[in-house]
């Protein structure tokens, strides 16, 4: 093995081991178990965003032409409210919890205790690069664990910013950023963790779900899907339509988990909705939406040849009602519109993530709900409606991560409701205490006195004994008399 | 099988299993069948196990008729959304998260405890509107025979099915997608059955062992309180199960001056339980086959080992008996120290201080769960922060099994994910957020094209600066 005065320029298996080592060896000397060493650790945190918003706002601009409203509210901002809210609520969420106990163990006191879980491997993605990278750092941190975060070669402008800034502003013996592509994720991947937690695609999703497998590894994967979006008529359509653009093109340029994939609509109002998002669009974004200095690019010529693959199929070319255009050498795309695409094209059989809005009609909303479900099941579901029928319908019937009625994409910010997935959309769930909980063992304790041994515990045992333990386990005072006094059969 | 299985889907696709009824019914239905049948399913565990219907009731009839009962008086405020609290600029709006069924789950089940661990995970399932496909292990064939004939009789064929077979069915149902796996049993197979779900992105429980060592530190408190402490762990090592049970005592830690007293106390106890010698063997169960006997056999087979033995080591293979042995030091990095043992075998290792058991303790995998006998309360607070395991249960043994309240599962090796009361409803439901919007007021800076006002509307808004809105709104108005 190498030693640790030579640098290696390749990170393999064995710079994982070391990694992995001696993030284990601060763990177990209880350095992250310190309360004082968390809340350092985030407020460390926040000043490295207060000290370097610019910078930030400068490399999520070159890797994703990210305009600096989005990085400076969707990766910064929430960011600092997510720590903010650590801050302020560690100390509750690190209290023990007291748990009942009954008839069956008395007398007796019981808690559940939280424990990190020990090192955690956090591997992000590339669209949302900093606040997908540092929120789940956040949990892990204020549930005291030592932690990997290996962010998106992807978006390298922002991976390399991460692994410098941390570096500066945090403790290296305990959090270490890996920069790097397949292999250096495969040599981290072999590596045993005591959490893992994926945020991107289902594909890799797997992989790292079969590697966790082999160490017997938790993991919580924030996958994706193609998150619908159901329109009702009688709402009020233009603030259904700027809000459906806002977690569409709003979004990294519809570049997210959560952004709307398609809309389905009847058919009897579809064009009334195409032509309040032209006018919405076109306010939004100008004429020449290409030229907006508004909107996210396509991230790199694979994500734009893949989307270009979607748009320009035989079947589906033919149903764009608005927008089309591309610019191939700045890697965007304008906000598209298409109506009625064939259910077996392409671009309604992968998660779209890119400015293409395709809508489809049916006879009645209630039909939607089916059509929903016979897919997988998305990130998020979105419907737009005034009838609270519909809504108690919506409700019920749709599997998804989380649901939003009357709007898009806001249940993120809302850090007293569980994110993440079902089914192919994921695993697990994390944002505010549930980052907290998602991190660390909840561990149950039990607490007996010597008093109160019951005989009817032990061996030999007897009929009497028998009648006795039904009437315990029963919980019924009454029985357990009645069996002391020979009055039950056995 | 495939057919089942496809069943099951339809059957949960086209709601069967949602209303709350229906969850209630199959309940009291389960309740029934126990009820109806407890002297065959003590039968059939004195067939597999040689179970005394004592044990039997204790651990496994009486454990699940609770488990139901509990459950049926929480399921309506289990299924009911929770409020979460929504901030003022999101007004009007609210915020709730909704328990909803995963789908259609597989479970799989251990032989030890063939009822418990194949009827609680159940329970759970049904309680969070599931369908199931129950797989039972086939090492306790008389079980798993009652199980397969009574479960149709009294339960939604419809929704709920059971499987007999071997590995080989096993495997063929890990091939297939499921919403949800549940899984006690050993880690090698719980790596595959990981392995498999992993294809499918589907998510799972594993419910392991480990070897759960009891700290033994009251001995030298009163001469009682060192008879319970002997009464609890030898109730804690051969009373489920003669051993065979993921949460029986492993190992024994104790400060070398005690361990002859301790090993006296001992003797005395296991022989008024189970009597004086293999012969007179009573109230205990038998190992549960002849591939587990030979292994626990060949564990007494390193001579260092043997050596070690204090009391007990007689064997009958015919009738599948080890007899409750104890053994002293046995060497640390023998087979008997390094794996989970499962059986009737109780090694006692010695300590100059007991506080090093900690150290001990933390040099093996993170066991389900760690029993500690003292009184210290600090060294208690140690053992909690500086030991990971499932659980802690301070002065007893096994009981923490039956407190509904309390989360059952593991850590590191010994598993993730738990259940048991609502954590069973929990662990097989997914719990989906849901925010409703009202349309009005509108937030205009939320829309492009954007400009430094709006960049600023919306930083004061998520720092939730209502006055510094205010004021905004008001400076901007003016100019």
């Amino acid at each position: 093995m190498a030693s640790e005065v030579e640098k290696k320029a390749v990170f393999d298996i064995d710079s994982a081991k070391e990694v992995v080592q001696e993030l284990r060896a601060s763990f177990v000397a209880g350095k992250t178990k310190d309360y004082e060493w968390r809340r350092t650790q985030l407020k460390a945190m926040l000043k490295m965003m207060d000290e370097n918003e610019p910078q930030i706002v400068a490399a999520l601009r070159d890797d994703l032409s990210k305009p600096e409203l989005e990085s400076s509210i969707y990766e910064i901002a929430m960011l600092k409210n997510s720590c903010k809210l650590a801050l302020k609520k560690m100390k509750h969420w690190v209290m023990p919890e007291k748990a009942k106990t009954s008839l069956a163990t008395f007398p007796s006191s019981a808690e559940i205790v939280s424990e990190p879980l020990g090192v955690v491997l956090v591997i992000s993605a590339w669209n949302y690069p900093l606040l997908l990278s540092l929120d789940p750092v956040i949990g892990a941190i204020a549930a005291g664990n030592a932690i990997v975060l290996k962010p998106s070669e992807i978006s390298p402008a922002t991976a390399s910013l991460l692994a410098k800034l941390v570096a500066n502003y945090m403790d290296s013996s305990c959090i270490k950023v890996v920069e790097g592509a397949v292999p250096e994720t495969t040599a981290l991947l072999e590596q045993k963790w005591d959490k893992i937690m994926y945020t991107g695609n289902g594909r890799i999703g797997r992989i790292v779900m079969a590697a966790a497998a082999k160490h017997l590894t938790p993991v919580v994967l924030e996958l994706g899907g193609k998150c619908p979006v159901i329109v009702d008529s009688g709402i009020n359509l233009q603030v259904a339509t700027r809000r459906i653009i806002a977690g569409k093109w709003g979004c990294n340029n519809g570049q997210a988990c959560i952004s709307p994939d398609y809309i389905i609509t009847t058919k009897d109002y579809a064009v009334e909705l195409v032509d309040s998002f032209k006018c919405e669009l076109e306010r939004f974004y100008g004429k020449n939406p290409l030229e907006s200095k508004d909107l996210s690019r396509v991230v790199n010529s694979n994500h734009f040849a893949r989307l270009l693959k979607l748009l320009d199929e035989d079947k589906v070319s033919s149903k764009i009602v608005y927008g089309g255009e591309r610019d191939k050498s700045n890697l965007k795309i304008a906000p598209t519109i298409l109506l009625d695409v064939p259910q077996d094209s392409l671009i309604m059989n992968e998660e779209i993530f890119g400015p293409l809005l395709p809508i489809i009609m049916i006879d009645k909303v209630e039909d939607s709900f089916d059509l929903i479900n016979s897919g997988t099941k998305p990130l998020a579901a979105y419907m737009f409606t005034n009838n609270k029928k519909l809504k108690e319908k919506f409700v019920e019937k749709v599997s998804a991560g989380g649901l939003v009625i009357n709007d898009t994409t806001v249940h993120l910010a809302e850090p007293t409701l569980p994110f993440g997935g079902v089914g192919d959309s994921g695993m697990g769930a994390y944002h505010g205490k549930f980052s907290f909980d998602t991190f660390s063992h909840k561990k149950a304790v039990l607490y007996r006195s010597f008093a109160g041994d019951a005989p009817l515990r032990y061996p030999p045992y007897t009929n009497g004994k028998l009648r006795l333990l039904k009437a315990l386990l029963g919980g019924s005072i009454l029985g357990i008399i009645r069996a002391l006094m020979g009055w039950s059969k056995a | 099988m495939e057919k089942s299985i496809a069943e099951l889907r339809e059957t949960f696709k086209n709601g069967g299993t949602k209303s709350i009824s229906w969850r209630q019914s199959q309940l009291k239905a389960l309740l029934q069948l126990i009820n109806q049948n407890e002297d065959s399913i003590f039968k059939a565990l004195d067939q597999d196990l040689g179970k005394s219907p004592v044990e039997s009731y204790r651990d496994e009839v009486g454990v699940l008729k609770k488990s139901v009962t509990y459950t049926l008086s929480c399921l309506e405020k289990w299924v009911a959304p929770k409020k979460a609290e929504v901030p003022l600029l999101f007004f009007p709006a609210k915020a709730e998260v909704m328990p909803q069924p995963l789908g259609v789950v597989l479970i799989f089940s251990s032989w030890n405890f063939p009822f418990t661990l194949a009827l609680d995970p159940l329970i759970g399932a049904i309680s969070a509107g599931n369908t199931v496909l129950l797989k039972p292990s086939d090492l306790a064939p008389a079980c798993i025979s009652f199980l397969v004939e009574t479960i149709p009789k009294y339960l939604d064929n419809k929704a709920i099915k059971v499987v007999a077979g071997g590995a080989d069915i096993g495997e063929r149902l890990l091939q297939l997608k499921w919403d949800k796996i549940f899984y006690t049993g050993s880690p090698r197979v719980g790596r595959l059955v990981m392995a498999a779900a992993a294809k499918h992105l589907t998510p799972v429980t594993l419910e392991l062992g480990g070897k759960c060592p009891a700290i033994v530190d009251t001995l030298s408190t009163t001469p009682s309180k060192a008879k319970v402490t002997a009464k609890r762990i030898v109730g804690g090592k051969w009373g489920p199960c003669n051993g065979q049970a993921c949460i029986a005592i492993d190992y024994l830690l104790v400060e070398e001056k005690l361990a002859s007293a301790l090993i006296e106390l001992l003797k005395k106890t296991i022989k008024r339980f189970y009597g004086e010698n293999i012969k007179s063997l009573k109230s205990i169960s038998r190992i549960v086959n002849e591939h587990q006997f030979q292994r626990l056999v060949n564990l007494l087979k390193d001579p260092n080992v043997a050596d070690s033995i204090v009391y007990g080591g007689s064997v009958d293979e015919e009738k599948l008996v080890i007899e409750p042995t104890i053994l002293l030091d046995p060497p640390l990095d023998s087979e008997i120290m390094s794996e989970e043992i499962f059986g009737p075998l109780l090694p006692i290792i010695t300590l100059k201080n007991i506080e090093e058991s900690i150290n001990f303790i933390n040099s093996k995998s993170n066991p389900l769960v760690i029993y500690a006998f003292t009184e210290d309360e600090t060294f208690k607070k140690r053992i909690l922060s500086e030991t990971s395991s499932g659980t802690v249960t301070f002065n007893d043994s096994m009981v923490q099994f039956l407190c509904d309240s309390l989360p059952f599962g593991g850590v590191g090796q010994s598993g993730f994910g738990r259940y048991h009361g609502k954590y069973s409803f929990d662990t097989f439901s997914h719990e989906k957020s849901i925010l409703h919007r009202g349309f009005y007021p509108e937030i205009e800076p939320r829309y492009p094209p954007w400009t430094d006002f709006k960049l600023l509307f919306i930083k004061l808004a998520y720092e939730f600066d209502y006055f510094g809105l205010i004021l905004l709104l008001l400076w901007f108005k003016r100019s």
